[in-house]
């Protein structure tokens, strides 16, 4: 799709500025809506659709990967009808193994790349590493920025590098992690989400999930509100992940409930919108069990991964 | 008049024990709270109800518990269950001993709010100094229940076979309705003492000493989680004591059958051991057992292989 990458590169020292306490209250407000019954449960299976089941660490082998690939397409096999994940996210050298465990099954194949977790490599390097990754069978990128770089304000230096990887990724989307912990402020947060659009990212992603804070509510909907600016300048829709943190499912509510508010509903889907979350999923099922059966439920009846 | 007034008090002795004179000052009252998490929060309900004694007097407005009051509990206890279950013996022991310091400096506190919930104060006085007593004895017993209940096991083939017991999990406990300190002191310290965490219903009518002595727990190193303790309805939030997943044992305290049946079944979902304790007289002897301990363990048979168990023939 490069004929949807705009052709020219705006100012970016020129990137609204953010009004932080109108951010953080906003935010705040989403918190507010109650949602209960029917609603509660469609949204519940709406997150679990949304959800890229994780595992990125130093530790993960093969065996590890193709029992969380089961568990992304057999959530809870006790309740019927229950969707799929949207995808399993693995480093690039667990891609062929999640492919091959996913099979069929509709679920797609998230890969970081680009030096993950840091992004402090050569450029080679990491379009290398993205080209790994898509060959090995990776529907999907997530990429980290270089932070360095963006806080020296070396901003078209990370413009770059972000479409070198796009073209790198060929048909794969290219969600662009921007690792909102270490920017520091919103007004950076909103910049490096306005470089990342128009150099092409597919979607726009918070964190790593190795930083504190990663994912908070006023940070992502900082970057709804880009995303927002960036569709009524250019048409393009953008997706957006919030990842790391997300535990809960009344949280995941809370932002489906911002999404809606912000973007709209041709955002609630998992096309557009997705939760980077390992834990996120049991407490999900663990809460649409307790709207089927009416029993409080304990860990013990879930699978881990 | 007012200089007057200045002159004869400075003339009396010190000028603050007027300022501090009861008729002019409006008394504090305590709110009494839940006990979740080593917090004490409110019910989230909002709800509460107007405790009284015989003689019709108001003793608090008190917390009307909600399952989800409930529900917050367990995930406070069942978090502080790897911590607590895991301690050593007698680090658990210690901290026994620890309440049952921080019971005997607040007696008086407790014999009143006794004496308020229709004891007399002889009764009172007695109550609270075996509950105190009663703490020490399973202090006692935290690191030395389990040599008593292990076995080594005499088995056919060449497995060195023993078994230990191991705390259960979480507990919830529906403590008795009259003996309201030494009831809850009865029910909970043998729980404890096991390793195990508990969510913990006070007496409704009289739950006054339940909650002051959750500010003694606050106090004496127990770490939060391990006892959680609501005040509330037993008809409203049985149900939830008995079907949530994720508790493992259950002690209720009452004769009420439908409500026994109740338990019973719907515990029966997760396969929760359930205790009925409706017939114990608390005052006496009978009260204190480390048997007690061992309703809310579970035991654990280990087959170790082994090539040859004694010196020269296998068996024992």
């Amino acid at each position: 799709m490069p004929e949807k990458i705009i052709s020219y590169q705006p100012d970016f020292s020129q990137s609204p500025r953010v009004d932080q306490v109108g951010i953080i209250e906003r935010a705040s407000r989403f918190t507010k809506r109650s949602i209960k019954n029917e609603t509660k449960m469609n949204g519940l299976l709406l997150a679990l659709n949304m959800i890229d089941l994780t595992t990125l660490e130093g530790k993960d082998s093969e065996g590890k990967v193709k029992q969380m690939c089961y568990k992304a397409m057999h959530l809870h096999d006790a309740f019927e009808g229950l969707p799929t994940v949207a995808a399993v996210c693995v480093y690039p050298s667990m891609v062929k193994t999640a492919k091959l465990a996913l099979g069929d099954s509709g679920v797609k194949v998230a890969s970081v790349s680009t030096a993950f977790p840091s992004g402090q490599a050569p450029r080679d390097i990491k379009i290398r590493d993205t080209k790994f990754a898509v060959q090995q069978g990776a529907d999907e990128i997530d990429m980290v920025i270089s932070r360095g770089k963006f806080l020296e304000g070396e901003y078209n230096f990370v413009f770059d590098e972000i479409a070198a990887i796009k073209e790198a990724c060929g048909n794969a989307r290219l969600k662009v992690i921007l690792e909102t912990g270490e920017l520091g402020t919103f007004d950076k947060v909103r910049k490096a989400s306005d470089i990342a659009m128009h150099a092409g990212a597919d979607f726009i992603k918070t964190s790593t999930g190795k930083i504190s804070p990663a994912a908070t509510m006023p940070v992502t909907l900082v970057m709804l509100e880009a995303i927002r600016d960036f569709y009524y300048k250019t048409g393009k829709m953008i997706g957006m992940k919030p990842a790391g943190g997300i535990s809960k499912s009344k949280l995941a509510l809370h932002y489906l409930v911002m999404l809606n508010e912000t973007l709209g509903e041709s955002w609630m889907n998992n096309q557009w919108f997705r939760f980077g979350a390992s834990s996120l999923a049991n407490d999900v099922l663990m809460q649409v069990m307790k709207a089927k059966t009416g029993v409080y439920q304990g860990k013990d009846y879930f699978a881990i991964d | 008049m007012a200089t007057v007034t200045i002159k004869k008090t400075a003339k009396k002795s010190a000028p603050q024990k007027n300022i501090a004179a009861p008729a002019d000052r409006l008394e504090v009252l305590k709110t009494y709270k839940i006990y979740i998490g080593g917090k004490f929060p409110r019910t989230e309900s909002g709800r509460y109800y107007t405790a009284s004694n015989n003689k019709k007097e108001v003793l608090a407005n008190v917390c009307l518990s909600s399952r989800k009051d409930f529900r917050d509990a367990v995930i406070a206890a069942r978090t502080a269950f790897g911590d607590w279950g895991s301690r050593a013996a007698f680090n658990r022991s210690q901290i026994l001993y620890r309440i049952a310091e921080m019971l005997e400096s607040r007696k008086a506190q407790f014999v009143d709010e006794l004496v308020k919930q229709d004891s007399t104060r002889v009764q009172a006085e007695k109550e609270v100094e075996l509950s105190i007593d009663r703490l020490i004895y399973y202090a006692g017993w935290c690191d030395k229940f389990q040599q008593l209940f292990s076995a080594v096991n005499p088995v056919a083939s060449s497995h060195f076979n023993f078994s230990v017991p191991e705390p259960t999990g979480v507990v919830s406990v529906i403590a008795p309705q009259n003996d309201s300190l030494l009831g809850l002191v009865s029910v909970i310290a043998p729980v404890i003492a096991g390793g195990n965490t508990c969510i913990v219903l006070a007496a409704y009518t009289k739950p006054l000493c339940a909650v002051t002595f959750a500010e003694v727990l606050n106090s004496s190193d127990v770490p939060g989680g391990v006892i959680n303790i609501l005040t509330g309805k037993v008809s409203e939030l049985a149900p939830y004591f008995a079907d949530h997943m994720d508790v493992n044992a259950m002690i209720f305290c009452e004769k009420d059958a439908a409500v026994k049946k109740l338990i019973r079944e719907k515990g029966a979902l997760n396969l929760k051991r359930v205790t009925v304790y409706d017939s114990i007289n608390w005052l006496s002897e009978k009260g204190q057992s480390p048997y007690f301990i061992m309703d809310t363990q579970e035991v654990k048979t280990t087959w170790h292989p082994i090539e040859n168990i004694g010196g020269s023939a296998p068996g024992y």
